[in-house]
């Protein structure tokens, strides 16, 4: 198992994180970035964040990920990509946010009060199931077991929804699951999030 | 002459954007645009996908390109703006990443397919817009949405990252397809901002506040209506309304179609065929400001 409370630990992390940073296409620009700080000054949720963006580059510079991890930062990431259309540097914000939400899975490491990894996982489940994502089951799941306080909130949208018809009950699936489960085994021995 | 390609409908499609779909085949049979639905296709790779686990992410997404491929190797056209740029992603990481080519392909001829990187991914939008060409749309339209303030909300996807074919934060396609019909694309300076996407559901409050600044600008500069160009968007930005106005203490009650609605309402399509009933504010005020 992987750690981080140790220094070997921390640097550990920092290797791995560079390494795949490296593999995205253009990944090695991160070394480009000048602490100009458009990507913060672009993010719709950076006044969240514990650390923006800018912060993260530096801080990965600083050798402290680690904190990242623990942050609830890559959790507010919408994946609206401004940071990444407006860097001058060429820097793909965006995946690095993506890159840093896989090593927080693989070191299970982020703040309590965040559900996106769980309503992640959900989500995946309801892929590797029917093919597809199925929205009532996804939603339906993630209310009841991690914010069981939206159910109230969602009960008249909900019943609005079904009612006009946007809301089936029952999931569709591919006709295909075998290749498609022999496509995803086949990748997920290879994930770095494993 | 026909333009055909091979259409991905998406997975909202059979749920919260089932009426994005509906519209979107009734507008291109009005348009003479051939959709042949992509056989068996699964989950794009999906954002929530991806961003936990990027190899399958791109396996499950390159699934739909295989058979795209072998379906005749058509432009694939998405409506939803998220599968759209998780589909071109991943077509784009596969051309410039001979590694990751390979592995995906070796996933691939596991379950008997492959792919060799020649499929385009479009958006339906740019089809209508460039291929099809907002002149031809204008010389069929039999109801002009004249008088008609439509605020053009493009979201996120549809432009960004790559701007593939719009600016990725100034698009104008949409504007001008609204033009082509006679209504009014009215000043929009936030038609590229967020709207919270997943958040809703994670972190409803930052959500909320996004929807809220599209909303407010939308009423500010007199739009009547709010169109959108993917499932997610519309969801928030319509549904969530009434969420924001209890967030916010505004009264917001602003009607919200995808573009494609609006399109098949100026090409003649009965409001039924553009599943109109199925958006939570109505839209018959929008409707009747229509001249007949």
């Amino acid at each position: 198992m992987v750690e981080l409370e140790t220094t070997q630990g921390v640097k550990t992390l920092h290797k791995i994180f560079l390494e795949d940073v490296y593999s995205i296409p253009g990944g090695e620009k991160i070394r480009l970035c000048q602490q100009c700080g458009t990507c913060s000054g672009s993010c719709p949720t950076a006044y969240l964040m514990d650390y923006s963006p800018r912060e993260v580059i530096a801080a990965f510079r600083a050798g402290m990920l680690d904190r990242v991890l623990k942050s609830n930062t890559i959790w507010l990431c919408t994946s609206c990509y401004s940071c990444t259309v407006r860097c001058p540097a060429g820097i793909k914000v965006t995946d690095i946010m993506y890159e840093l939400k896989r090593l927080a899975i693989k070191y299970k490491s982020w703040p309590s009060s965040s559900k996106n990894p769980a309503m992640s996982k959900i989500f995946i489940d309801h892929v590797h199931r029917f093919g597809r994502s199925y929205e009532a089951g996804v939603i339906g799941q993630f209310v009841l077991t991690q914010k069981p306080s939206l159910a109230w909130k969602f009960k008249g949208l909900g019943t609005k929804l079904f009612l006009s018809g946007r809301m089936p009950l029952l999931p569709k699936s591919i006709k295909g699951k075998d290749e498609f489960h022999k496509i995803i085994d086949l990748l997920a021995t290879k994930e770095v999030s494993q | 002459m026909t333009l055909t390609y091979s259409y991905f409908p998406g997975c909202s499609s059979e749920a919260t954007g089932k009426a994005y779909d509906i519209s979107t085949r009734a507008v291109c049979d009005k348009l003479d645009i051939e959709l042949k639905e992509l056989p068996d296709w699964n989950c794009c790779g999906s954002t929530s996908y991806f961003s936990i686990r990027e190899l399958e992410s791109f396996g499950v997404s390159a699934r739909n390109l295989a058979i795209a491929q072998e379906v005749g190797g058509m432009d694939l056209v998405a409506t939803c703006s998220a599968c759209y740029t998780i589909l071109a992603k991943t077509n784009r990481y596969f051309s410039e990443d001979p590694v990751l080519h390979e592995t995906i392909n070796e996933a691939l001829e596991a379950a008997g397919r492959t792919y060799d990187g020649n499929v385009n991914v479009r958006h339906i939008l740019d089809v209508i817009v460039n291929d099809l060409g907002c002149e031809t749309v204008a010389e069929k339209v039999t109801r002009r949405m004249t008088k008609l303030r439509v605020a053009p909300y493009y979201g996120c996807q549809a432009t960004r990252p790559k701007g593939t074919f719009d600016d990725p934060e100034f698009p104008t396609s949409l504007d001008h397809l609204l033009e082509a019909v006679g209504a009014e694309p009215i000043y929009y300076p936030v038609k590229t901002k967020c709207c919270g996407g997943m958040l809703m559901m994670t972190q409803e409050d930052a959500a909320l506040r996004l929807c809220h600044e599209l909303l407010k600008c939308a009423q500010d500069n007199g739009a009547d209506v709010i169109v959108t160009t993917c499932p997610l968007c519309e969801m928030n930005v319509e549904a969530y309304q009434k969420m924001v106005n209890k967030a916010y203490g505004t009264s917001f009650n602003i009607p919200v179609m995808y573009f494609t609605q609006l399109l098949g309402y100026a090409l003649g399509v009965d409001s039924k065929a553009l599943a109109l009933q199925m958006q939570i504010v109505p839209v018959e005020n929008v409707l009747a400001k229509v001249p007949a």
